[in-house]
Formats: structure tokens, sequence, C-alpha cells
């Protein structure tokens, strides 16, 4: 990389100075009050506030809706996260071939991740809808069982992960393109001439090539399903039926905004804190590594 | 950003003057009140009416209705508002708030307001139910506004095809043997409810005299444990767990979205707040057939009154004496009868005052809308007893999940009633216990 030099010493900090400011007062200060607030029992009005150290802590990890949410949060992202990958895979092999008005497919296929997740959410609402959606009516001819996601936990979960999945498909897919593109031809050629098919080309050189990419998408759909799956759980099931489908980021939010109950709503946002951190780290150091721009 | 160049100091003092600008003159004598408000479309727009007919009938002050988005929202922009000691004069909190307004130290009671600026209000010829809910001692503490209250519903069509009189069900029992022929006559669900929790839990419990809390539903004290595992809840619960089953009842969500099963004509019976008039008024224009009717009563438990849901106009404590004085008369024109009778008319919500009741018959809007009737004459053919005057619980939004989410268990058959109701109380314990806690 090329060293700039500045002759003005103090103009570089100056540049930085916006972004710096920005971080510390949007980021760090509401997180370092989350944990101060975290260590109190709260009014909303703040007029009162009483000093429970790890309580609120102890609370949760006691609270077996608490121990659910966390449990279907993780669950809820390692569907987003396998589904969302290995259907982003196929469709990029298949959009990386030859093939006529291949460049349409491609932005056709890009489209959904400019859609906010409330939205995609409602759109899907609208197609799993007991009453007026399409797929309860198509299945209703196949079986009478009742698809109601008003009732039924697993279809309202199923539900936020297709719709996640979807939501999401676009960046993987470009990811992945991008991945396979930068793969030689002449490494397939070599694979093709020594007499390997399509299947195993994929499986021996592709899949392994394809690694670093695989792993960053990794982290970023399960960074993605643990945290910015809120719009999408608010706009359609509200975390029900029961709590099937409270996951830890909508149950803070909750907790916090609607129920008014701050200490324990900064503990679950440290909480979910302390969980982010871990999935960066574990981003830059092993993916910065292996991962060549 | 050390350095200061003409340029920049060009810029800032353009900036200065286009601010200087903006501010608007010192002819403004007017005393501004701030009113935020959680009403959209159609309601807010209302709103801003009783807002600028106050305006005009005065020179003194000026009201600002600012819209603040949902109830939550609201509440919370109320309370960073205050914290940051830039609280508006008035906020519009729903009735989930009413024990965190009470307890929250940050507001000026309505009662002391009015008697603070000699503004006579009669409080006595507020609806039964509205007063006593947002009253404390006797006394008001917060204006009531917009209120409603569940009433029910019946698709005349279907209830046609089924081969049924154009009667409404006046029992539960009814309820369930009408269910039955309207599903059996092709109807896609017999009965369903909005608002699960308010309607079915909360309402019937008060509308058969039942407890629904300890320190007579939180009136007498802050409120420790729930009672609604009693005969009462069980047999409700059980009743609908079976009509789920049994396919007569259909469980169709969580806060009012079930309003649109109703609106699209799938529903025979229905039960949600008077405040759906007009909604439904507009989305089954030409197509279908309704009418109104008050509550179903389940035999063998007495009778109490409904309760009421909506929200109510709270006074922020540090507001100057003139502008307090202006919030007074502004209440004093909200409670006015021909402020009532028209809200209630455009809005379908509760008149709060007899006086505006006995004005509407007198105009005749009953006699063109006579659904608009059908909660005043529900609420005034009852007595409020204590069981029925309201509740008042601390973290009262938690303990409405707490309560949904084991009616939805128990709709869904993963747990009897009884384990449900036990589990819910439980569980409410705790969160009234963390609400205690906080001011004991």
């Amino acid at each position: 990389m090329k060293r700039t030099v500045f002759r003005n010493r103090w103009l570089p900090y100056a540049l930085v100075a916006p972004q710096i400011v920005i971080t510390l007062v949007f980021f760090y200060w509401p997180a370092l009050d989350s944990v101060r607030l975290s260590l109190y029992r709260a009014s909303p009005f703040g007029d009162r506030l009483i000093f429970v150290g790890w309580g609120n802590f102890a609370r949760l990890f006691a609270d077996a809706a608490y121990l659910r949410s966390a449990l279907t949060s993780v669950v809820f992202a390692f569907l987003v996260t396998l589904i969302g990958l290995v259907l982003a895979l196929v469709l990029a092999a298949l959009a990386n071939a030859r093939i006529r008005g291949l460049a349409v497919y491609r932005s056709l296929l890009l489209w959904p991740y400019g859609i906010a997740p409330a939205i995609a959410g409602i759109l899907w609402l609208f197609i799993f809808h007991p009453s007026y959606g399409v797929l309860p009516y198509v299945l209703s001819f196949a079986t009478t069982y009742q698809f109601n996601w008003f009732l039924k936990g697993w279809v309202a979960m199923t539900l936020l992960v297709v719709a996640a999945v979807w939501k999401q498909f676009g960046y993987n897919l470009a990811f992945y393109l991008a991945g396979l593109q930068a793969i030689e031809a002449s490494v397939l050629e070599a694979a093709s001439v020594d007499g390997a098919g399509p299947v195993r080309r994929f499986l021996a050189i592709t899949f392994p090539l394809l690694s670093p990419v695989t792993f960053f998408l990794f982290t970023l759909n399960m960074t993605f399903a643990f945290f910015e799956t809120f719009g999408l759980v608010h706009s359609v099931t509200q975390g029900g039926p029961g709590d099937a489908t409270s996951l830890l980021v909508y149950k803070a939010w909750k907790d916090g905004f609607e129920n008014l109950q701050l200490g324990v709503s900064a503990a679950q946002s440290v909480v979910l804190m302390a969980v982010v951190i871990g999935l960066t780290a574990l981003q830059f150091r092993y993916a910065e590594k292996k991962v060549t721009y | 950003m050390r350095s200061c160049t003409p340029r920049s100091l060009l810029a800032a003092s353009l900036l200065g003057a286009a601010l200087v600008a903006a501010l608007p003159g010192p002819a403004v004598a007017r005393t501004e009140i701030l009113w935020w408000h959680a009403l959209q479309a159609t309601l807010g727009e209302r709103v801003g009416e009783i807002a600028s007919k106050f305006n005009a009938s005065q020179a003194e002050y000026e009201v600002k209705a600012i819209f603040k988005g949902s109830y939550p929202e609201t509440l919370n922009a109320a309370i960073a508002a205050y914290r940051a000691k830039q609280a508006p004069h008035i906020v519009q909190v729903y009735e989930v708030g009413t024990q965190t307004m009470l307890s929250s130290g940050a507001i000026l009671p309505v009662f002391q307001l009015m008697k603070d600026h000699n503004v006579a209000i009669d409080w006595n010829d507020l609806i039964g139910p509205v007063k006593t809910y947002y009253s404390s001692g006797g006394n008001l503490y917060s204006m009531a506004f917009n209120s409603s209250t569940p009433i029910l519903y019946y698709n005349k069509d279907l209830f046609k095809k089924a081969g049924l009189p154009d009667k409404p069900p006046v029992t539960w029992d009814e309820v369930e043997a009408m269910a039955k022929k309207l599903v059996a006559g092709g109807a896609k669900c017999g009965y369903s409810s909005a608002w699960p929790s308010w309607v079915i839990m909360e309402t019937m419990h008060a509308y058969h005299d039942q407890p629904f809390a300890d320190h007579a539903n939180g009136f007498d004290g802050l409120a420790t444990t729930l009672k609604i595992n009693g005969p009462f809840g069980v047999k409700m619960l059980e009743l609908l767990q079976r009509g789920a089953k049994e396919g007569w009842f259909t469980y169709n969500g969580r806060l009012n979205k079930a309003e649109a099963n109703m609106g699209g004509g799938e529903c025979g019976i229905f039960t949600t707040s008077s405040a759906y008039i007009g909604n439904l008024t507009k989305t089954a224009e030409g197509k279908f057939a309704w009418g109104t009717a008050p509550l179903p009563h389940m035999a063998g438990f007495p009778r109490g009154n409904s309760i009421i849901g909506g929200a109510t106009l709270w006074v922020m404590k540090g507001a100057k004496p003139e502008e307090a004085k202006g919030v007074a008369q502004f209440f004093k024109y909200l409670a006015s009868t021909e402020n009532q009778a028209w809200w209630a008319t455009v809005t379908g919500y509760l008149p709060l005052t007899q006086a505006a009741v006995k004005a509407m018959e007198a105009s005749g809007v009953y006699t063109k809308n006579p659904h608009l009737k059908t909660a005043v004459a529900q609420m005034n053919a009852a007595k409020t007893t204590p069981n029925s005057q309201g509740l008042r619980l601390g973290n009262y939004g938690s303990i409405r999940d707490a309560i949904e989410e084991q009616m939805e268990n128990v709709f869904a058959g993963k747990k009897t009633a009884k384990q449900g109701l036990d589990d819910t109380v439980a569980k409410s314990g705790d969160i009234l216990k963390e609400f205690a806690a906080l001011y004991k």
C-alpha cells in the first residue's frame, strides 16, 4: 500500500476527527451507558435508580423465557445461514454458466437485497397468511392440516426463516458469483482433461477455493440473523405465537421500549454486545488472513 | 478543525444569518401548549381539528398537536423528553401505561391542575368506568380522552346463510351453538376476537364481576398477583380451547390483527373494540351486512361491567404557570358537551359524559348510526363494581404479553386452560414484584 505523507501534522487528525466523534457519540457512549444501566433497576422516568449489581444478569439467566429466546435465536441464525448459503451457492454456480441473458438473470437475483427486512417480512406474510395467503390455499388441496402461523410456532418460524433467507439472498449470491469468477478457468479445464465430471470439479476445486468467501458470508449472515432481524419479527409475528419467534434482539427491544424494564433490557443488550464482539473477533482472526480481495 | 479560515468564518456567519431569518417574528404573544399524541390517519386529523377549534375559540393559547408514533413510541418520546427537561405539556398515554404514569412522579394530577386554576368540570357526569379507571382516591389523575370498550359484532349475511335468525348471541352458550352452525353453513370462522387479552381475559373478568388481580385490581395498592386462574378464567379458556379444537373458534393473532378476518367477511361472530365501528363501516360497505350487540354473558356468573381501553391525556410536571393555566382551559374545552358529542360521532370512541350522550340522542346520531349506541348502552346498563372499575398493573405491557403467550399455548392445545393460567399467574407475579421493588 502507498503511504501518504501529510505535511501538516494536524491535518490527518482533523480529517479523521468527524468519524471518531461520530463513533464515540453514537456507539461508545450508548454502549457504555447500557453497561452502566444493566447494573441497575431503573424506573422509566429516571426518578428511581437502584443498584442491583449482577442482579439483572442473574435474573436473565434464570429466566426460562430468556433461555428459550436464546435457543430460538441460535436455531434461527443457523437455519438462515445454512439454507441461505447453500441456495446462494447453487444458484451462483448456475448463474456463472455461459447462458444467454445472463446479465438480466444476475440483476434480477440481486434485487431482494435492496429490500428492508420489515418489507421482506410483510411480502412473505401475504404469501403465508392463513386467510388470504397463496401458500395455505395451495396446500389446502393437498392436506387438511391448518398452516396457521398465529397458532403454530413452527409455521411462524418457517415464515421468518424464508423471509430472512430471501432477503439476504442477493447479497450472498453477489459474493459467491464474484468468488466463482475469480477461479481460474484453466484450473477447471485441467481437471476436465483429467476426467473429472462437473460434480467432482465442484467438490474438489470450486468449493474449497470458495471457502474464504463461505467463511466471510457465514459470519456476516450470522450477524444479520442475530442483530438485523428486528424489523422482520416486529412487522410479522411480534415474537409469537407463544414465544416461538421471540428472538433475542426483539426481546431486548420489547422489554425496554414497550415494557419499560430498562435495567433488564440493558442487560440483554450487553449480552448481545458480547455476542457481536465475539463474532467480529472471529471474523478478523480467521477470515482476514485468508480472504484476498 | 483547529484552523479558522476566512472562508469557514464566512460560511458560519451565513448559516447564522439564515437561522435568524427562519425564526418567527416577535409578534407571537400566544402561550404555546405542546400536545403529543399517538393517533394517526383519520383519527390524527380529528385530533388536529380539536386543536384548531380550541385555538380559534380564544386568543391566549395555542395548542400544537404533534403526532409522535404508536402508543409505546409516544410514551418513550415523552420519557426521553422529560429526562432531558424538555417534556411536552400534555402527552397521550394508553391505558397500559396508567400505573407507570401514576408512579412516575413526573405528572401533575388533572384534578389538582383544575383546582389550581379554578376551572370547574362536573366529574360526576363522566361515564362510570371512564371515571373510575383513571381516578385515584376519587380524584381524576389524567384527562379522559379516547376510550372504547369491547362489543360484539356479527355478520348478518353469514347468519342468513347458516339459517340463523337475525339475532346476535346473548350468552357464551349461544356463541358456541351459533358459531357451530355458522361453520356448518360454510363460514370460514365461526367466532374470533381481536385484542385477545383485553377482550377475553381482562374485560370478561370485569364483565362477570370477577377479580383480575389482588388489591382490588391494583386500585388499593400495588398489585402483586393475578387472580385469573380461578373458576371463571379456566372456564372461559376451556370453552375457547374446545372451540379451537372443534373448529368454531379461530384465533387470529394479537393486537387488532383479527379485525382483518372480520372485515374480510370470514367471521360470523366477532368481539373487538367499539372503536372498530368506523373501520368496519368502510370495509364492509357493499360487501356484507352486519350488526352490533352487547358482549355475551357466561351462565352461572354474576354481572359486572365491561372495562375500557384507549388512552388519556397526562399533564407533565414542569410547565410554567401560564402554560398550566392554558392546559386547564384546553381540558375544559375537551370536556365540553359540544366537543364530546362531535368527537364520539366522528371517531366511534365513547362520549365521555352523560351530557354528551344526551346531546347525541337529541341530535339523532344514534338513530342514524345505532351501532354507536351499543357500547354506551352496554356500559350504562350495568353498575360498575370494584372488579370492573378498571385495571391498574405495573409493567402492564409485559403482563399482557405473558397472558397472550399462554392463551396461544392453550388454544394450540399445548397446555390445559388451568395449566396455562397457572403459568401466567406465576410469570406475572415475577413481573409485578419487579415493579413493586422499584417503588417500595
